[in-house]
């Protein structure tokens, strides 16, 4: 409907409430998707709050399109004149009202006509492969029809800017999966700016263009989903990625002395800098007795854990340092692996990825 | 053995202890024995002469017609009233709410009192009122709608304030990120999902309006066909013709189970509410 590609969202400011304060800043181009990842109380659902104009900002500004709608003080536009959709993780569909009526009421509220908001719905309707429900009641729709409808609701107002609040998570995992794949495919025909909140990693990597990842009210890390995965910059992230992550002091031999205790030797020196050194849990090998032999990083530990995941097992290790390692369950069988028996650890210096720490 | 203790749980199981039991009957005998006694002494065979008596018709005519006024006139201001209530974030709302009860708890005739001291003709308002319009309302028609929606109102203010207050604010936010002002969210989101509660707090009252009698006694008088409402007439009727008194007070009680029959079938019953 609204074709002109605008200037999309940019957020920047501060919002304080009592002991919370989140630090925001954001853009993003019209067209693009990005996802908001951050454990709970984080701040994500705030940050979404404060682009729709239910919750002020403190200081800063908040533009939509180049329009200043939130400057901190005096110059706040409320949500109805924002142009901001927000899809609330609930969904908030109408209970008295029909399918249809929810969706047209965007363009009621905008002042269409009757019969035109009737179309547009339909229209929208059809779009969604919805339109055989238009005439039941919230209450008649199942979870993932619900979420269907919330998303044919917001983009039925025509909004340039388009917030999901955890869009599947209120939906079981098999419900999840599918509408997953449909609204990759919605997100990507919108022209406007998306944010979508979501603590699930898989979502944020299927869904968005890039990654912003919010934690106690500060971004600690932003950029394309591929970097984000390979080499995160915060333990929360590597440990949604499924990764090990190790801070520590480099040097020009490769050597890293990590923070928490032990040492780790990668391929190429990294000068005195503070850095991360990332592995994959399948990275690491695990050994009865000492390895002999290439792997340049030899160390104890002890198993203090093990969890079976689909085809393999994932086995928490103490030691300096403690490590997640994927092993097959065969291995599991042939080292006689219990909790609190003593192994041996080893990971090539070709597997370890260091990178400086943002 | 089964059908010995299915036996002896139906006797004793489901019986009251007496301490119990005993003041629950009497509580019983004393709200619905005055309502059999107008039924079985009401002049059953001269009722459709009471009943059509000019007087009575009259008194029923002022009572349904200032009734029914006081009932709209709550609703449109009591429902804006509620809606403050349970959605402005003012300090002292408490305060207020407290103080909007209070014709609740206060003897009616003291609301008359206090009524003829605000818009009798030489009450604070009252006296402005008759000075620059040349109109008071005591002992007129209007004079009733207001008494009545005194004493009313309160009831349909708290019944809506708090479903208001218990209804889901997350669909107004709902409804303004859509693009809905303010009046729009409360003319299509808020207002429908709290209709059963308005209609619950219309019924309550009107039943109270068309019961009113002493704050109308005191600020409207019992002018026939002017403020004399049924509960006024009745009352002055057991002094002169206590027949009629009784046939018209069969009458009001029909009324209060009409009232009661429409709460039941209507009351909870939500349009789409989950």
């Amino acid at each position: 409907m609204t074709a002109a590609a605008g200037n999309g969202l940019r957020v920047r400011g501060r919002v304080q409430r009592g002991s919370f304060d989140l630090d925001l800043d954001l853009t993003v181009r019209p067209g693009e998707v990005v996802a908001v990842l951050g454990p709970n109380g984080a701040g994500k659902s705030t940050l979404l709050r404060t682009v729709a104009g239910l919750t002020p900002l403190s200081h800063g500004t908040v533009e939509v399109d180049g329009l200043v709608v939130d400057d901190g003080g005096a110059a706040f536009l409320p949500p109805e004149h924002r142009a901001v959709s927000l899809v609330f993780q609930d969904y908030r569909l109408f209970p008295h009202l029909t399918v249809r009526e929810n969706v047209a009421f965007g363009p009621r509220s905008a002042g269409v006509g009757r019969a035109a908001a009737r179309a547009m719905a339909d229209e929208w309707l059809g779009r969604l492969h919805l339109a055989e429900l238009a005439a039941r009641r919230p209450a008649q729709l199942s979870g993932g029809q619900a979420q269907r409808v919330a998303l044919a609701r917001a983009l039925a107002a025509g909004p340039r800017v388009l917030l999901l609040d955890e869009p599947l998570a209120a939906l079981d995992a098999r419900t999840g999966a599918q509408v997953r794949g449909e609204l990759r495919r919605h997100l990507r025909a919108f022209d406007g700016a998306t944010v979508l909140v979501t603590h699930d990693p898989l979502e944020a990597l299927v869904l968005a263009d890039r990654l912003l990842v919010l934690e106690r009210g500060r971004a600690v890390q932003e950029g394309v989903p591929q970097d984000v995965a390979r080499r995160p910059a915060t333990e929360y992230v590597a440990r949604l990625m499924g990764l090990n992550l190790y801070s520590g002091s480099g040097s020009a031999d490769g050597r890293v002395v990590l923070d928490r205790g032990g040492e780790l030797v990668a391929a190429a020196g990294t000068g005195g800098a503070r850095v991360l050194v990332a592995v994959r849990p399948a990275a690491i090998t695990l050994h009865a007795a000492r390895p002999s032999g290439s792997p340049r990083n030899v160390w104890p530990g002890r198993i203090a854990g093990m969890e079976l995941l689909a085809d393999r097992v994932r086995v928490d290790v103490a030691g300096a340092p403690a490590a997640l390692v994927d092993i097959t369950a065969d291995a599991v069988a042939e080292l006689g692996l219990v909790e609190g028996a003593s192994v041996w650890l080893a990971a090539k210096a070709t597997d370890l990825d260091v990178y400086p720490a943002p | 053995m089964a059908t010995d203790a299915a036996r002896q749980r139906r006797t004793g199981g489901h019986g009251a202890p007496a301490v119990l039991g005993i003041p629950a009957l009497v509580a019983v005998a004393l709200l619905l024995l005055p309502l059999v006694a107008v039924v079985v002494r009401a002049p059953w065979r001269g009722l459709g002469r009471i009943l059509s008596d000019q007087q009575a018709l009259e008194a029923l005519r002022v009572s349904l017609l200032t009734a029914t006024s006081a009932t709209v006139l709550s609703i449109l201001l009591g429902v804006p009233l509620a809606w403050v209530l349970a959605r402005v974030p003012l300090r002292g709302v408490a305060v207020l709410r407290a103080l909007l009860t209070l014709p609740l708890v206060l003897p009616p005739v003291v609301a008359g009192v206090a009524l003829l001291l605000a818009l009798g003709r030489s009450g604070i308002l009252g006296r402005l009122l008759l000075h620059s319009f040349g109109f008071g309302l005591p002992f007129t028609t209007p004079g009733v709608v207001v008494a009545e929606t005194f004493v009313s109102m309160p009831f349909l203010v708290l019944t809506v304030e708090g479903a208001l207050r218990s209804s889901d604010a997350g669909l107004e936010e709902a409804a303004a990120t859509l693009g809905a002002s303010r009046l729009t969210v409360f003319r299509r989101v808020t207002l429908p999902l709290a209709a059963p509660s308005v209609l619950a707090g219309s019924v309550l009252c009107w039943a109270r309006a068309l019961g009113e009698f002493g704050a109308t006694i005191t600020f409207a008088g019992s002018v026939p066909g002017v403020t004399q409402t049924m509960p006024i007439y009745v009352y002055f009727a057991m002094q002169n013709d206590p027949e009629v008194g009784v046939a018209l007070s069969l009458l009001m009680v029909a009324l209060a189970v009409l009232v009661l029959g429409l709460l039941r079938d209507r009351w909870l019953r939500a349009p789409g509410r989950r």
